[in-house]
C-alpha cells in the first residue's frame, strides 16, 4: 500500500507526528533572520525548542522530505510532498532546517554526485551539521558568470586553487564551499570549468565580510591562497562542471522565486499579513496595488504547481526556472514597496514598532539580483524559450 | 482534483480545435464578416455542433458530449487565438450552466437544442456601463399566473442574432432570471456596433409577458442558477482571452523576426527582446490560472469562485499588454485596418469588460482572501 494511493493515511499520521513534535514555539511561521535555522557547526540555536524542532524533523527526513531515505530525506512522493506543505502550513510551522546545501548542493549532487559523494555529503546537510556557501561569482564574473578566473592547477592528487570569489552569501559562516574554478584555460570558457567542493577550515581560504545596504553583511569575498583540493572532492567530471553549475542554477532560482509567490510566510495572505500592523487596508490606492499582488501572487504559485506537476508527468520544464525567477522576484519587491508604504513612519526605522520590516525591504532588491539578474533571465527566455536572434 | 497537466485527451482535444480553427475560423474570416457586416455564421456554428462543442456541457443523455469545464475552456483559448466568432461562451458554456442547474423536462429539453446546435442564447444581465448584476433595476412585476418584463439592457453578448434570452429581472423579493424567445411581443434589439465587429444589442422589454413556465429555477432566487453559469462564462472568457493574447504574442514575434531596421531583424535588439520575454512569463503564468480555473469548476464549483475571478483578473491583464505591446512592436503597420492586430486589440478591450472587468474580478479575490 503506497501512501499515493491513500493520502488520506498519511495526512493524518502527519497530522499527529506534528501535534505531537512540533513545539509550539515554531508555530509561528517566522521567515526573518532570526526565525531561520540555518545549522552548521558554529550554529548557535535561539532556543531549545529549535534544536529540537531540529532533531525531530531530521530523524524523520522531514528537513529534505523528497531526498532518498538513504541520503537523510522521508522520500515523499510529489503527493505527499503537497500535503506536508499544507500540513506545515496549516500550523504554521517554522521549516525547520535552511540551507544552501538543500537548496542547491543537494539537488546537484543527487543528478551528478557518486553514489560515495552522496553518501558522504548529503545526510550532514539534512541533519543540520554542515553549512554550505556557494562560491560562483568574482569581481569580473557576475553576470557572464563563465568567464569565472580563480585557477585549479593539477597537481597529481590534488588541485591548487588561487583566485577570489564575491558576494559568497553567509563564508563566514560556512564549513564547507562549492566553488567554480578554471581546471583549464585553453578551453572555450564554458569548457575549462570544474565544480570543486572545498573545505572552509583548509589553510589558504579567508573570508572578509561585505555589508549589505540592509545593514546587515550576509556576504563576504572569499579569497583561495594555495589551497589543496583532493581530487575526489569533484563533482562532475573535470572541465564540465558548467554543467553542474546550470542545474543547481535552475534549482536556486525556483527557490529564489518562491518567495514571491508568498509562500514564504506560511503562505498567508498579503492583506493578512498588511492587516498586521494596520486598521484593514483603507487607502484606495494601497488597497488596490495589494489586490494586484494577490492576484499575481496566487497566479504565480498555481505556476509553480503547475511546473511541479508537468515535471512528474515527464514534460521537463526546462528553462521556464528563469520565468519563475524573474516573476517570483520582481512580484516579491512589489509586495515589500507595498508594506513599506502601509507600514508609514513605523516602517522607516530600523528595529522600530515593526520589527526589521525596513530590512526585509532593502533586502529583496537583491532578489532580481542574486542567483542571475531579471535582465539576465529575460535573455534567457528570449533566447531558449521564444528562440530570438543572440 | 485534477493535476494541472493537460490530460491525452486534453491535448488532443485542443489540437484537434486549433487545426480546424485555423482553416475555418482564422482572422481573416472575422475580416470577411466585419466587411460585409456580418456578426454571425451559421454554418460555422453548426459545424462546431456537430464536432460536440455547442454540448461541451451538455449530459450525454440530452445528446451533448459533456466533456466538462476544463475542455470547455481548452476550446475557447484555440478559438482565442484565431478570434473565431461564434456564441459558444453565450450559448454552450452560459446557457448550457445556468439550464444545468435546473432539472425539469423543460430544461432538458432545452439542453437537447443547445447540444444540436438548433438554439443559441444570449445573456441579458446588463444595465449600466459596468458589469454589476445584482443592481439590475428591470421589473418582472406579477400579473395573474404570470409576470410583466419592463425594461432595458446593454451589452448584450450576441443578442442581436441569439434565438433565446436569459433575462435577469426583479421580483417582488429578489431577482429572478427568465428564459425567453428573443422574439416575444414587447422585446426590442438594437444592434450595437461593437468595435470587436461581433455580436451585441441594447434590448427593450416593453411589458412583456412571461409565464411561470419561462422563470428558470425559481422566483426571487435567480443567483442559485446565474452564478454557476456566470463563472462558468468568466472562466471561459478568460481562457479566450488568453488564446487570444496568445494569438497576438504569435503574430508579434513572427514579425520581429522577420522586421529588419539598421540592417538587422529588430528581435535582435534586446530592449525588445526582453519585453518580448516579459510577456510570455506573464501569458504561461496566466495559462495556470486558467486550468485552474477549469480544474476547480470540474472538481468543486461551489468553491471555485476565486479561481475562475484569479482567472479573469490575470486574463485581462495579460491580454491587454499583449495587444498593447502588439500594436507597439509591430510599429506604423499595427495601426494600419489592413494589418490584423488591431483585431486583437479591440477583441481584448470587449473582453475586457465583459462579466467583469479586472477591478471588480481583483475585488472578489480580495474578499475570498479576507481582505
Ligand atoms: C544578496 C546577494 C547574495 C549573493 N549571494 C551569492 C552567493 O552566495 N554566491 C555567489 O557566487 N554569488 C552571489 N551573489 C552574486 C550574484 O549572483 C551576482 O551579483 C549577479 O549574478 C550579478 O552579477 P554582478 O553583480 O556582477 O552584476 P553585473 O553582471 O555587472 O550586472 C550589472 C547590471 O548589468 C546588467 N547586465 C549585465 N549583463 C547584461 C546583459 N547581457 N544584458 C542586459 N543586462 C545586463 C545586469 O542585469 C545588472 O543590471 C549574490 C548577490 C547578492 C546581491
Amino acid at each position: 500500500m503506497t501512501a499515493e494511493s491513500t493520502p488520506d493515511a498519511f495526512r493524518e499520521e502527519l497530522r499527529a507526528w506534528l501535534e505531537e513534535n512540533c513545539p509550539q514555539e515554531m508555530r509561528d511561521g517566522k521567515m526573518t533572520e532570526e526565525g531561520i535555522c540555518w545549522g552548521g557547526k558554529n550554529w548557535q540555536f535561539t532556543s531549545q525548542a529549535q534544536k529540537q524542532w531540529l532533531d525531530r524533523c531530521a530523524a524523520k527526513g522531514y528537513t529534505v522530505p523528497t531526498w532518498p531515505k538513504d541520503y537523510g530525506g522521508a522520500g515523499l512522493n510529489r503527493a505527499q510532498e503537497k500535503i506536508f506543505h499544507q500540513e506545515m502550513g496549516r500550523i504554521n510551522a517554522r521549516k525547520p532546517l535552511q540551507s544552501f546545501g538543500i537548496w542547491m548542493l543537494g539537488p546537484a549532487l543527487l543528478h551528478f554526485g557518486s553514489h560515495e559523494q552522496k553518501l558522504h555529503y548529503l545526510p550532514p546537510i539534512a541533519r543540520g551539521e554542515v553549512r554550505w556557501c556557494q562560491g560562483y561569482s568574482e569581481p569580473g564574473a557576475g553576470s557572464d558568470l563563465a568567464n569565472v578566473q580563480t585557477k585549479g592547477e593539477d597537481k597529481g592528487d590534488h588541485w591548487l586553487v588561487n583566485g577570489q570569489k564575491i558576494w559568497t552569501s553567509y563564508a563566514d559562516k560556512a564549513d564547507w564551499i562549492f566553488a567554480l574554478v578554471r581546471t583549464d584555460r585553453e578551453a572555450p570558457k564554458h569548457k575549462g570549468i570544474s565544480f570543486l567542493l572545498i573545505d572552509m577550515e583548509d589553510p589558504g581560504v579567508e573570508t572578509r565580510p561585505i555589508k549589505m545596504i540592509s545593514g546587515i553583511s550576509p556576504f563576504c569575498e572569499t579569497f583561495f591562497t594555495d589551497v589543496k583540493v583532493p581530487k575526489d572532492q569533484i563533482v562532475g567530471e573535470e572541465n564540465r562542471g558548467w554543467d553542474v553549475a546550470k542545474y543547481l542554477l535552475t534549482h536556486e532560482r525556483e527557490m529564489i522565486s518562491g518567495g514571491g509567490a508568498g509562500l514564504s510566510g506560511g503562505g498567508r495572505a498579503l492583506g493578512a499579513v498588511i492587516k498586521d500592523t494596520m486598521e484593514g487596508l483603507t487607502d484606495a490606492t494601497l488597497r488596490a496595488d495589494a489586490m494586484r499582488c494577490e492576484v499575481d501572487s496566487l497566479a504565480i504559485g498555481l505556476t509553480l504547481e503547475r511546473y511541479k506537476d508537468q515535471a512528474e508527468a515527464g514534460q521537463g520544464a526546462g528553462d521556464a526556472s528563469a520565468m519563475l525567477k524573474y516573476m517570483g522576484t520582481e512580484l516579491n519587491k512589489r509586495r515589500h514597496e507595498l508594506m513599506m508604504t502601509a507600514g508609514g513612519s513605523d516602517a522607516l526605522e530600523w528595529d522600530g514598532p515593526l520589527g526589521n520590516r525596513a530590512g526585509d525591504w532593502l533586502r529583496t532588491k537583491a532578489n532580481s539580483i542574486e542567483g542571475g539578474t531579471s535582465e539576465v533571465m529575460l535573455s534567457i527566455v528570449s533566447r531558449r524559450v521564444l528562440g530570438l536572434p543572440g | 482534483m485534477e493535476k494541472l497537466v493537460l490530460t491525452e485527451e486534453e491535448t488532443m482535444l485542443s489540437d484537434m480545435a486549433r487545426g480546424y480553427l485555423d482553416g475555418a475560423a482564422p482572422v481573416a474570416k472575422l475580416r470577411r464578416m466585419r466587411d460585409a457586416g456580418e456578426t454571425h455564421d451559421a454554418a460555422l456554428w453548426k459545424e462546431m455542433a456537430d464536432m460536440g462543442w455547442a454540448g461541451v456541457l451538455v449530459p450525454e443523455a440530452q445528446g451533448g458530449s459533456d466533456m466538462g469545464y476544463a475542455a470547455a475552456n481548452l476550446l475557447a483559448r484555440e478559438m482565442g487565438k484565431t478570434l473565431a466568432v461564434s456564441p459558444y461562451i453565450s450559448t454552450a458554456v452560459i446557457a448550457a450552466t445556468a439550464l444545468r442547474q435546473v432539472a425539469d423536462a423543460r430544461a432538458e429539453a432545452a439542453l437537447a437544442r443547445i447540444a444540436a446546435g438548433e438554439a443559441t442564447y444570449a445573456l441579458a444581465v446588463d444595465e449600466g456601463i459596468k458589469f454589476d448584476p445584482e443592481a439590475a433595476q428591470m421589473t418582472a412585476r406579477a400579473d395573474g399566473n404570470g409576470f410583466r418584463l419592463d425594461g432595458k439592457k446593454q451589452f448584450v453578448v450576441d443578442g442581436a442574432m441569439a434565438d433565446r434570452l436569459l433575462v435577469l429581472a426583479r421580483t417582488d423579493n429578489g431577482l429572478t432570471l427568465f428564459d425567453i424567445p428573443a422574439d416575444r411581443a414587447g422585446v426590442t434589439r438594437d444592434r450595437s456596433n461593437m468595435i470587436d465587429a461581433r455580436d451585441a444589442a441594447r434590448i427593450t422589454f416593453d411589458n412583456v409577458e412571461a409565464t411561470g413556465e419561462d422563470v428558470l429555477g425559481q422566483v426571487d432566487q435567480a443567483m442559485t442558477v446565474l452564478k454557476p453559469a456566470l463563472m462558468a462564462g468568466q472562466g471561459a472568457l478568460a481562457a479566450e482571452m488568453t488564446g487570444l493574447a496568445a494569438g497576438a504574442f504569435d503574430m508579434t514575434v513572427g514579425y520581429i523576426k522577420e522586421r529588419k531596421q539598421f540592417g538587422i531583424e529588430i528581435a535582435r535588439f534586446q530592449a525588445l527582446q526582453h519585453r518580448a520575454a516579459h510577456l510570455w512569463c506573464e501569458i504561461e503564468v496566466t495559462a495556470s490560472a486558467i486550468l485552474n480555473a477549469g480544474r476547480m469548476m470540474d472538481a468543486d464549483p461551489d468553491s471555485a469562485a476565486l479561481a475562475v475571478s484569479l482567472a479573469k483578473a490575470r486574463a485581462t491583464q495579460t491580454a491587454t499588454l499583449a495587444v498593447q505591446e502588439g500594436v507597439q512592436m509591430h510599429g506604423g503597420i499595427g495601426m494600419t485596418d489592413a494589418y490584423d492586430m488591431g483585431f486583437y486589440m479591440k477583441r481584448a478591450r470587449v473582453g475586457a469588460e465583459w462579466l467583469g472587468d479586472y477591478s471588480y474580478h481583483a475585488e472578489q479575490v480580495a474578499a475570498a482572501r479576507g481582505f
